[in-house]
């Protein structure tokens, strides 16, 4: 199984999560360039973060119509797993594969530190492994998940949230909300659950060297994958 | 344009006939102080490295230090600080993009930044408000700047220093300080080279931008300043960011010959330094070049600064290897030129020659200037300053004080706007440790890195100043367990042309390398900032030091402090301190909390240095110790106060013994600013091995007391005792900057 790691002109978390998936969680991984319009031979595919093609629209935008983003579309409808990072998590609402929207931080500015996160839903692909608090870093202007009310009753009776920042301890507070984020939302589910969003960097945390390993309970989930899940 | 007539005179000699004036724009350029090092370079002959470097094969290979596995690690600092001054959001971010770019050429992969800055006073109170408001707002958008910039570009920012003084305002500094990561075997050169070669023009379009920005460099600030917001360049991360990956993908094409960034003076200073490295000439046609404006010049075009842009040789034939891989980054590329064998450079637009010169003129023939040096009043007076006329401040409420000052205070509200981690080879970041580790893929091996400086002590003492930046930057990064192995300086001065300044630019160069080469720590590189000055005068002396260490075993790194609430401290120091020092000299304490700037600070035992620092990295590698923490401002009561409060864990210490004889006030024996001393913790039981390692060193170690899960610092001094519950201390020293910054930045960032 290989996992296909987007490209586009301003990322600049790809070589991290290619290193990543290949080194730590021992997954074969390869550079998708955006111009790109097929994944065949691909298992899944994790779009990094960075600032494609400069955000200098809103954050997003512009990689959400590059032509790959077609096929990760198509991709994502067969049910297949899709990791969108940071500026990933944008492409991927920009996309419409996910709900909402991120704004500005509420500070208005760019915040990077360690956050610790709550998987909420326990049953994804992607979140059936975190199983305790995680601590991962965010690095990000505009990172505060915003949607309507109707979109967060959704979210939450189809137990979309799949990450909430807390505190050490596990509980939500706004002192543990890095950027404002409606209902301390960190990373969103598609309905089926194999689209996956999410602010916080786990391509960050795969490696004592790097402070925690807790990125891995989130990414280990792309070895299932390889096993015929 | 910023010569004088004698230079002018020079100029027509040396071409046996008056400039055009595009010509005199280059020379104006080549021959400013930020290009020409025109008064810097006598005084820079003090670096060995440099000197030898000048002598003969020329700085590319002097830049880098090999660490082994086929890799090499290559630095630099640059200011920006007059940009900074005007525009501090552009001036700040185009200063990170430059550095960036000077490492990029080398053919490295910049893999970190660090920034040292400066500022006036930012909390209300400490000076006119109009001044302290202005100050915030440089304070805030350099930040922003440096944010902006950084983030987007990819590299992480992982340490840095911001320092506040009066003398400051109106002149912020603002260096910033990269690192790249090479192949040993893959060390491009600048030098051009092959007649007919294809000169090739790479990266963004040029534009109006940034003209003249080298000369405005070199000019004290003034009333007229403002009016040269249009000499600051504007930044495009996203482009420099392309501009990385285009020319390492390119490099390894093979391609290309020789290249070089367009940083200071844009084509001017590129054509010029190729052509002149590699004794060619070359015929470049202006009318090729990829323009944002159709209607500029030969003038404008040869010293726009526009950002973002190199300039390269390629071999004839291949031109079109090395454009298509910048097309597919989407960037411009365009041959605008080729090599010659005459040794002229020949610059055409429109049909018309607008410069016609043989390049080394302008390279190897700037007028080298000494200014006559004078010792200030001042320093000769802190000579005689009694510290006995100073009453005692109250032990409680000085650290808190300390702690609280801006210059002391936590800078996270600063490196939280920094991205730390992207690359992920961030092994130790801000706030974590005494100096930034970077486990770079391809090794074990990790690489320490650390910026800093002390004006205050370097304005008292320059010599001394000079050497203790070493001594201290050198132990910071031993701190962290890597051997220190170079130095990359940023100096930054007041004008040359006073003779004071001189005198302080002379000593403190002088210190800086003799204890470089006592250090066995060369400068490998450097960048000199004059004329900062503004009304208010000139900053003080601010050289800074990046060191480099480098650690056997990226995984052994040490934090400043252990997690381990048993854990017990040490102080490890070198020996002979003497005991006629009370360290109070030049001090944080007199500054902040006495209210004056006097005294010598005490220089640095060398030889002792070195052995501490061999001590902490051989007892790093061992896992003798737990952590170590440097003393440094505010003395050792600030260094047991700061790992409290980053364990988030008591202290109980008592400061007696042999390594507090030094002074009887209590007041020295807290916050006495001693060199060459540091706190390690070690696991309990393990305290008289470690005590005999050190002594095995030649160094002096006592325990001081250990880590508890009390909340509490509760240090003992004589037969006095005080305590702080952390989270006090935590309260001031967490929020002293972020309660004064306002929070109105722009953000141009996001991802």
């Amino acid at each position: 199984m290989k996992v296909a790691v987007i490209r586009f002109p301003g990322s600049n978390c790809d070589q991290d999560a290619f290193h990543s998936l290949r080194d730590d969680i021992g997954v074969g991984a390869e550079y998708v360039w955006y111009e790109e319009t097929s994944l065949d031979g691909f298992g899944a595919v994790f779009v990094p973060g960075g600032f494609s093609f400069g955000d200098y629209l809103r954050c997003g935008a512009m990689a959400a119509r590059a032509p790959i983003m077609t096929e990760v579309a198509r991709f994502a409808e067969e049910g297949r797993p899709v990791i969108g990072v940071c500026n990933g998590f944008q492409v991927l609402c920009e996309t419409g594969l996910l709900p909402g929207a991120l704004l500005l931080n509420e500070s208005q500015k760019f915040v990077c530190k360690y956050v610790h996160l709550r998987a909420e839903n326990r049953t994804s692909m992607w979140t059936q492994g975190v199983d305790k608090v995680i601590r991962i870093p965010v690095a990000h202007g505009e990172g505060r998940y915003v949607c309507d009310a109707d979109t967060l009753k959704k979210l939450q009776d189809g137990e979309q949230i799949a990450f909430r920042y807390v505190d050490e301890a596990g509980t939500q507070s706004a002192d543990a909300n890095p950027n404002g984020s409606v209902e301390n939302i960190a990373g969103v589910l598609n309905v089926k659950g194999n689209v996956l969003g999410l602010m916080p960097h786990p391509e960050r945390a795969t490696k004592n060297t790097l402070g925690s390993t807790d990125g891995l309970t989130i990414l280990k989930a792309l070895t299932m994958v390889g096993a015929g899940l | 344009m910023g010569l004088t007539q004698s230079e002018f005179e020079l100029i027509c000699k040396l071409l046996d006939r008056e400039p055009s004036y595009t010509e005199l724009g280059m020379f104006a350029v080549m021959w400013s102080e930020h290009c020409g090092y025109k008064f810097s370079r006598p005084v820079l002959a003090y670096f060995k490295r440099y000197k030898e470097a000048l002598e003969g094969e020329g700085f590319e290979n002097a830049g880098v230090v090999e660490i082994g596995d086929g890799l090499g690690v290559t630095m630099k600092v640059e200011s920006h600080n007059h940009p900074s001054a005007v525009e501090p959001y552009q001036g700040a971010a185009t200063g990170v993009g430059g550095i960036i770019r000077d490492i990029l050429t080398m053919g490295a992969r910049p893999i970190a930044s660090l920034n040292s800055l400066r500022f006036g006073p930012i909390r209300d109170g400490e000076g006119e408000q109009a001044v302290i408001e202005r100050n915030r707002y440089l304070f805030e958008h350099v930040v922003s700047g440096i944010a902006g910039y950084g983030n987007c570009v990819g590299v992480p920012t992982v340490a840095g220093e911001v320092g506040f003084h009066p003398r400051y305002s109106g002149n912020p500094l603002v260096n910033a300080m990269c690192v790249g990561i090479l192949r040993t075997d893959e060390i491009t050169t600048a030098a051009a080279s092959g007649e007919g070669n294809p000169v090739i023009y790479l990266g963004s379009a040029t534009g109006k931008d940034g003209i003249h920005g080298a000369t405005f460099a070199s000019t004290e600030l003034d009333e007229e300043s403002e009016s040269k917001r249009p000499n600051v360049q504007i930044g495009d991360p996203f482009a420099e960011k392309q501009l990385i990956e285009a020319t390492l993908e390119a490099l390894r094409t093979g391609a290309i010959v020789g290249i070089q960034d367009m940083g200071a003076a844009g084509l001017t200073c590129s054509t010029v330094e190729m052509s002149s490295k590699g004794s060619v000439g070359m015929n470049i046609d202006l009318d090729l070049v990829p323009m944002r404006e159709d209607d500029m010049t030969g003038y404008e075009l040869m010293l726009s600064e526009s950002q973002e842009r190199m300039l390269a040789v390629a071999e004839k034939g291949r031109e079109h290897e090395v454009i298509d891989v910048f097309q597919k980054w989407g960037l411009k590329a365009a041959v605008i030129g080729y090599v010659t064998n005459d040794g002229i450079l020949t610059v055409t637009r429109q049909g018309e020659v607008v410069a016609k010169v043989d390049p080394k003129l302008l390279t190897d023939h700037c007028p080298v200037y000494q200014s006559p040096m004078e010792e200030p009043l001042y320093y000769r007076n802190a000579a005689s300053f009694d510290i006995g006329l100073v009453s005692q401040a109250d032990p409680q409420g000085a650290l808190l004080t300390l702690l609280g000052t801006p210059e002391i205070a936590s800078k996270r509200w600063v490196y939280q706007q920094y991205d730390q981690h992207v690359q992920t080879q961030t092994a130790l970041e801000c706030g974590r440790g005494d100096a930034a580790v970077i486990a770079p893929r391809g090794t074990k091996k990790g690489i320490a890195l650390k910026i800093d400086g002390n004006s205050r002590q370097t304005y008292l003492h320059p010599y001394f100043g000079g050497q203790l930046a070493v001594a201290e930057a050198a132990r910071n990064v031993a701190c962290t367990g890597a051997a220190p192995q170079a130095v990359t300086d940023g100096l930054n001065f007041g004008s040359p042309q006073s003779a004071h300044v001189y005198w302080q630019f002379n000593h403190a160069v002088k210190g800086i390398a003799d204890a470089a080469e006592a250090m066995g720590t060369p400068v490998i590189s450097g960048n000199v900032s004059f004329y900062n000055e503004s009304d208010l005068g000139e900053v003080p002396p601010t050289p800074l030091i990046g060191m480099l260490g480098i650690l056997e075993d990226a995984a052994s790194r040490l934090p400043l402090v252990s997690s381990d609430p048993e854990a017990s401290l040490l102080l490890v120091s070198v020996t002979d301190l003497g005991i006629t020092h009370d360290g109070l000299g030049a001090s944080a304490y007199l500054a902040y909390v006495a209210g004056q700037e006097d005294g010598h600070p005490v220089g640095p035992n060398l030889s002792g240095e070195v052995s501490l620092d061999k001590f902490l990295v051989e007892a790093a590698a061992t896992k003798s110790i737990l952590s170590a923490h440097d003393l440094s401002e505010g003395g050792i009561a600030v260094t047991l106060a700061e790992m409290a409060m980053e364990a988030n864990l008591g202290i109980e210490v008592e400061l007696n013994g042999s390594g507090f004889v030094y002074s009887e006030r209590v007041d020295a024996k807290l916050f006495g600013e001693l060199p060459g001393r540091v706190v390690v913790s070690v696991k309990a039981g393990q305290e008289d091995a470690v005590v005999l390692m050190a002594k095995s060193f030649g160094l002096a170690a006592q325990r001081l007391g250990k880590m508890s899960a009390s909340g509490s610092l509760s240090i003992r001094v004589g037969d006095q005792s005080c305590s702080w519950s952390v989270s006090q201390l935590q309260e001031v020293f967490n929020t002293s900057i972020e309660k004064v910054v306002t929070h109105q930045n722009r953000i141009e960032t996001a991802g």
